[in-house]
């Protein structure tokens, strides 16, 4: 019974994560914010929704499953989201600095000009 | 010796994965690892390509913990962030210098910081990652630098 209640909070609480990073998704202006959005999803969601579930299952082989597919998902996600970002930097996409940082990094903007160019060599 | 490891790890994986024991599963079990060493010997000639696990296990362990804290501290604050009617996002590019040695922990690290959610590692470049945060405060460095070390404490010095 108290199980129950704990896996319960567990899901629910996951649903309330997925949910927030659907409205995040929504609400902000840009694909670099919408990112992070989606990365509460991602994190959060994913790890109680799966917390609650193993509970439901209790000690079965179900669990061990859940597990093998969370460690699963908790290499591929963030690398996949890198992909993602990363794709989106190498093609020009550029974040929208925050007012009085712009051009206080320089990084990302060298990093502009060397990457179209190492493209057009290829 | 390293055959007999993989063996044993592929018929145990798959014993959990289908958890049905009649003889004509595990013997099919049996039958596709033995395929899969046998390919897995067959692309070894030719190229030597093993990945390296340079960890102290109790250290990582310890780490994924801590990393479990940061995750659902960086949670709440976005979520603070998204809820708010005034959204108040500050959004930043900045480059985080990585001290680990291994092809490994660098993963580790890059998806750590990718992991967190404000930060997610968008390009790496030698020596440093390039990280776009969504709410860029001046305490994101030193976070960043405390998880690199830490990250570097879970490797192991190896000779080459």
């Amino acid at each position: 019974m108290v199980i129950e209640v704990i896996s319960w909070a567990f899901m629910l609480s996951g649903s309330f994560f997925v949910i927030i990073g659907a409205v995040g998704t929504l609400r902000f202006p840009d694909f670099w914010a919408r990112l992070h959005a989606v990365s509460i999803t991602d994190s959060a969601g994913v790890i109680l929704l799966f917390a609650g579930m193993c509970m439901q299952a209790g000690l079965t082989l179900i669990t061990v499953k859940l597990i093998i597919i969370g460690v699963f998902l908790f290499i591929t996600g963030p690398t996949a989201t890198h992909a993602v970002a990363n794709a989106a930097l190498v093609s020009g996409l550029r974040p929208k600095e925050a007012e009085g940082f712009t051009g206080v990094e320089p990084e990302p903007l060298t990093k502009t000009d060397a990457d179209p160019a190492s493209s057009e060599q290829r | 010796m390293r055959t007999i490891g993989v063996i044993i790890v592929f018929i145990g994986l798959w014993l959990l994965l289908s958890g049905i024991y009649k003889p004509l599963t595990v013997g099919l079990g049996v039958l596709s690892t033995l395929a899969v060493i046998f390919i897995m010997n067959r692309m070894d000639s030719i190229d030597e390509d093993h990945v390296e696990f340079h960890l102290k296990p109790l250290e990582f362990l310890l780490y994924q913990g801590w990393l479990l804290v940061e995750i659902a501290k960086a949670n709440w604050v976005v979520t603070k962030i998204i809820l708010s009617p005034s959204l108040p996002i500050k959004q930043h590019m900045f480059s985080v210098p990585y001290t680990q040695t291994s092809d490994l922990g660098q993963v580790i690290f890059a998806n750590s910081i990718t992991l967190t959610p404000g930060t997610v590692s968008v390009e790496t470049e030698p020596g440093q990652f390039l990280v776009h945060a969504v709410a860029y405060s001046t305490d994101d460095r030193a976070a960043l630098a405390d998880m690199d070390r830490r990250v570097t404490a879970c490797e192991r010095a190896t000779p080459a």
